[in-house]
């Protein structure tokens, strides 16, 4: 299937019909999501701020999720100097830089009432920030550069770097003492959490991976246009 | 929902739907305004 949509012909076929369709899988999951987060009870130790894992949760999850698809696509554009990839990982960071600002927005709403603080300098809330600076890095590498062809190299190489942050936004709250809570869904034993909060949690992350999917096919669709875009009319004043 | 933390529920809440608003806004414009650009394009490089 990577290989067929790898042909920028083929995926403008392919996503034009799997992009809204990804958008509307994402609003019947969220919408339901929404509901059953705001008819849940408080949590007997957050109280009503428990609503706020419900966007908070996802925005960081998708966040490393697009980070890990910028990466993949650097790889393919830089290895294989495939330019539906380049188009790819360029419209990926801008949603992901989106997310992680989420992520680290909500995140820092929770943590007022609950630490008493609106930010700490925690492994997971530091790395966190890390991960958006290198957004923020990959986007102000590719816009300084003339040479589009060389703003994608040098920028794939700064993703492809950056891919070590991943783990270690993963595994931070293990490797260090953290305010931050551990892992309570992916664990051994099962998840930490009451199905009450569990349901509305996990349809809300299915939607934002789902958002995200449609958001990423229609940047990148925009993307192939735009070179397409600019190719015409460098041939137009040739002429 | 009017309790004591709702002062920071609602702001998360809004934040939210003012990032995804403008990800689905610009993601569409973007992607409109280019295709129409390339199709113009198009439409003059043709014989």
């Amino acid at each position: 299937m990577f290989a067929a949509l790898a042909n920028p012909h083929r995926f403008m076929g392919f996503s034009s019909w799997a992009a809204p369709l990804l958008g509307a899988i994402a609003v019947a999951l969220i919408a339901p999501g929404l509901w059953l987060g705001f008819a849940a009870p408080p949590d007997y130790q957050q109280g009503t701020t428990v609503r706020i894992m419900f966007i908070h949760v996802p925005a960081a999850q998708t966040s490393m999720f697009a980070y890990a698809c910028l990466g993949g696509a650097s790889f393919f554009a830089l290895v294989f100097r495939h330019a539906l990839a380049d188009a790819a990982a360029r419209a990926a960071a801008p949603l992901g830089a989106a997310f992680t600002l989420l992520a680290l927005v909500t995140g820092s709403l929770w943590g007022r009432p609950m630490w008493g603080a609106w930010w700490v300098w925690d492994a997971r809330l530091t790395s966190v920030l890390v991960l958006f600076l290198l957004y923020l890095g990959y986007m102000a590498l590719r816009a300084a550069i003339d040479d589009e062809a060389r703003a994608g190299r040098a920028a794939a190489i700064l993703a492809l770097v950056g891919l070590i942050n991943l783990p270690i936004i993963y595994f931070s709250v293990d490797w260090w003492n953290s305010l931050h809570q551990g892992e309570s869904i992916f664990r051994p034993g099962g998840p930490a959490i009451a199905t009450v909060f569990l349901i509305p949690l996990g349809l809300m992350s299915l939607g934002y991976l789902f958002a995200f999917g449609a958001l990423w096919m229609a940047r990148t669709r925009a993307e192939v246009w735009r070179r397409r875009a600019q190719s015409l009319a460098v041939q137009a004043a040739g002429r | 929902m009017s309790d004591k933390y709702a002062a920071f529920i609602w702001p998360a809440y809004a934040v939210t739907a003012i990032v995804f608003g403008w990800m689905v806004l610009d993601t569409l414009l973007r992607a409109a305004g280019w295709r129409r650009r390339a199709e113009r394009l198009e439409k003059d490089a043709a014989p």
